[in-house]
């Protein structure tokens, strides 16, 4: 049994949805020879320290009743440089400007020869050499499943399960709030804010929605997707963006009377990364409706492999997360 | 390729059977035929206009059995029409001279603007179109979408093109 202790920095959906499965999964994860004991989680403004291993469910229970983790005031980065540990698991907000605090915990974690399992987009997206220049140096592990894709098996399927393939071209819905939008026009044949509206109401959109609307955070993911899939070296600058806010009901029911969807589409091949909403034939694989998230992945040897799947979400997202997590320490 | 051809046929019964036969051997696909009863050429023949698809080069193969049928053909006008594509415009389409646009992709002699549809919701408001576009090659289709997307870009016209289906 090897024990790994770990710390959860950011206590949010994703940082909760951590918690929640690392209870859940505790047996399995013994059964398979890891031990993880949580030593430390913080969040914006508190922490809870215990080397002998965080009580999950109180953590949780407090977080939910009092807003608050714990009753420490040390930082997440703090933590991350003074508390010993092997495991960083990174669930901050997203920066896509400055890499944000994200970057900060991540550098800090490979300065110390720390591993890092990250939801967060914002560091890779920006920064996505030097993070993994920093990992290798320091024998690090860097795993960011959770950052494409949610629950969706992305980087590990192009990178594990379909290894000696080359990737030739992939191209998919990667923002569920974006789908979620332009499905519902179309039912109703409802202008944009109407149902951007509804789809704040629901939770599904953020209170600032210019983030997956304008296709930023679908961009970034291609980043992240064509620096560790496709072996680029490019960052978020180099994506052509266009985003869903121009998209009329009258150009869904035209596209859909010649037997087209239109979908905020990310293409990653050779010659370019772009972001645009685009005609998806009605029959066609890409065109899953409601919050769904999909892509089609090209291969020389597997051909076209298509996987659908939830885009975000608490658990979902956890799913990812723990999946790097076991794909590191398994061995 | 789609081609257009001027037949001169005998006015006897059975000879526009015996014309569209071998357009029909060779799999070829049937847009229209005019058949010009009215216009009797000097020589009493009556004039039939087809248009149809078919592989290109099976295109010699119809001449040859049309003529060895005794139907004479006037006129061949190839147009290589194999690449069918649509497209989806939102902005101010018909402020920015939407016959302008048209016309510059028809003007490629390669692509040409086959179909609109237009939905104007309300004055101010953006309206959406459906274009339908006929290219001679994939290479032309791409062609002429760049084209629409530059003179969109312009305009300042969302162009909504189709995913690559593979
Ligand atoms: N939600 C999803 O479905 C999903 C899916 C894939 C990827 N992601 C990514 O995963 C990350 C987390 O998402 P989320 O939905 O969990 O966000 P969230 O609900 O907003 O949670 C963010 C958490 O980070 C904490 N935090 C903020 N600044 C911090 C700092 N300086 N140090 C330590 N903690 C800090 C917040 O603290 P407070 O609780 O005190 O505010 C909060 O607990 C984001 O990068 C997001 O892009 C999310």
């Amino acid at each position: 049994m090897k024990t790994i202790r770990a710390s959860i920095i950011g206590f949010g959906a994703v940082g909760r949805g951590v918690a929640k499965v690392l209870l859940d999964k505790r047996d399995y994860l013994r059964s398979i020879g890891i031990d993880l004991k949580v030593i430390a989680i913080a969040d914006s403004r508190t922490a809870v320290v215990d080397s002998q291993g965080v009580d999950l469910a109180s953590a949780l229970s407090r977080k939910k009743e009092t807003g608050a983790v714990g009753s420490d005031t040390i930082s997440g980065t703090e933590i991350i440089r003074t508390v010993d540990h092997e495991l960083v698991i990174e669930t901050t907000p997203t920066n896509i400007e400055t890499g944000g605090v994200g970057l900060v915990n991540m550098m800090a974690a490979f300065e110390r020869g720390m591993d890092v399992v990250t939801s967060n987009k914002g560091p890779l997206a920006l920064k996505y050499g030097e993070v993994m220049a920093a990992a290798k140096s320091s024998g690090s592990h860097c795993r960011f499943e959770a950052t494409v894709g949610g629950a969706m098996p992305v980087i590990n399927l192009a990178c594990d399960v379909l290894a000696g393939n080359r990737m030739i071209s992939m191209e998919g819905i990667f923002n569920g709030t974006c789908n979620y939008i332009l499905s519902r026009m179309m039912e109703e044949q409802a202008p944009y804010e109407q149902m951007l509206a509804e789809a704040q109401e629901l939770g599904i959109a953020e209170k600032d929605p210019s983030y997956d609307v304008e296709g930023i955070d679908t961009a970034s993911k291609l980043v992240i997707v064509a620096n560790s899939i496709f072996g680029m070296n490019v960052s978020y600058k180099d994506v052509t963006v266009t985003g869903i806010t121009r998209i009329t009901p009258e150009a869904l029911s035209l596209a859909n009377a010649d037997g087209f969807a239109i979908k905020l589409i990310g293409e990653v091949n050779d010659s370019n990364i772009n972001v645009a909403p685009k005609l998806v034939p009605l029959s066609h694989p890409l065109a899953v409706g409601g919050t769904l998230n999909v892509f089609s992945v090209q291969t020389d040897l597997a051909g076209p492999i298509t996987i659908t799947g939830r885009g975000a979400g608490s658990i979902e997202t956890a799913s990812a997360i723990l999946s790097d997590i076991i794909g590191i320490y398994r061995n | 390729m789609r081609v257009s051809m001027d037949l001169e046929l005998k006015d006897i019964p059975g000879q526009l059977v015996l014309a569209l036969k071998p357009v029909s051997e060779f799999k070829g696909n049937l847009i229209s035929v005019v058949h010009h009863h009215e216009k009797k050429t000097p020589r009493g023949k009556i004039p039939v206009h087809l248009v149809f698809e078919i592989k290109s080069d099976h295109l010699d193969n119809i001449i040859s059995l049309l003529e060895e049928s005794g139907i004479s053909v006037v006129s061949v006008d190839e147009k290589r029409y194999l690449e069918h594509g649509a497209v989806i415009l939102i902005g101010h389409i018909v402020h920015t001279d939407i016959k302008d646009t048209i016309d510059k992709i028809d003007n490629t002699g390669y692509a040409e603007v086959v179909d609109l549809n237009l939905a104007m919701p309300r004055i101010n408001r953006p309206s959406s179109a459906s274009l339908k576009i006929d290219a001679v090659s994939k290479q032309h289709m791409s062609a002429a979408i760049e084209l629409l997307k530059s003179i969109a870009k312009e305009k300042d016209l969302l162009v909504i093109e189709p995913i690559c289906v593979n």
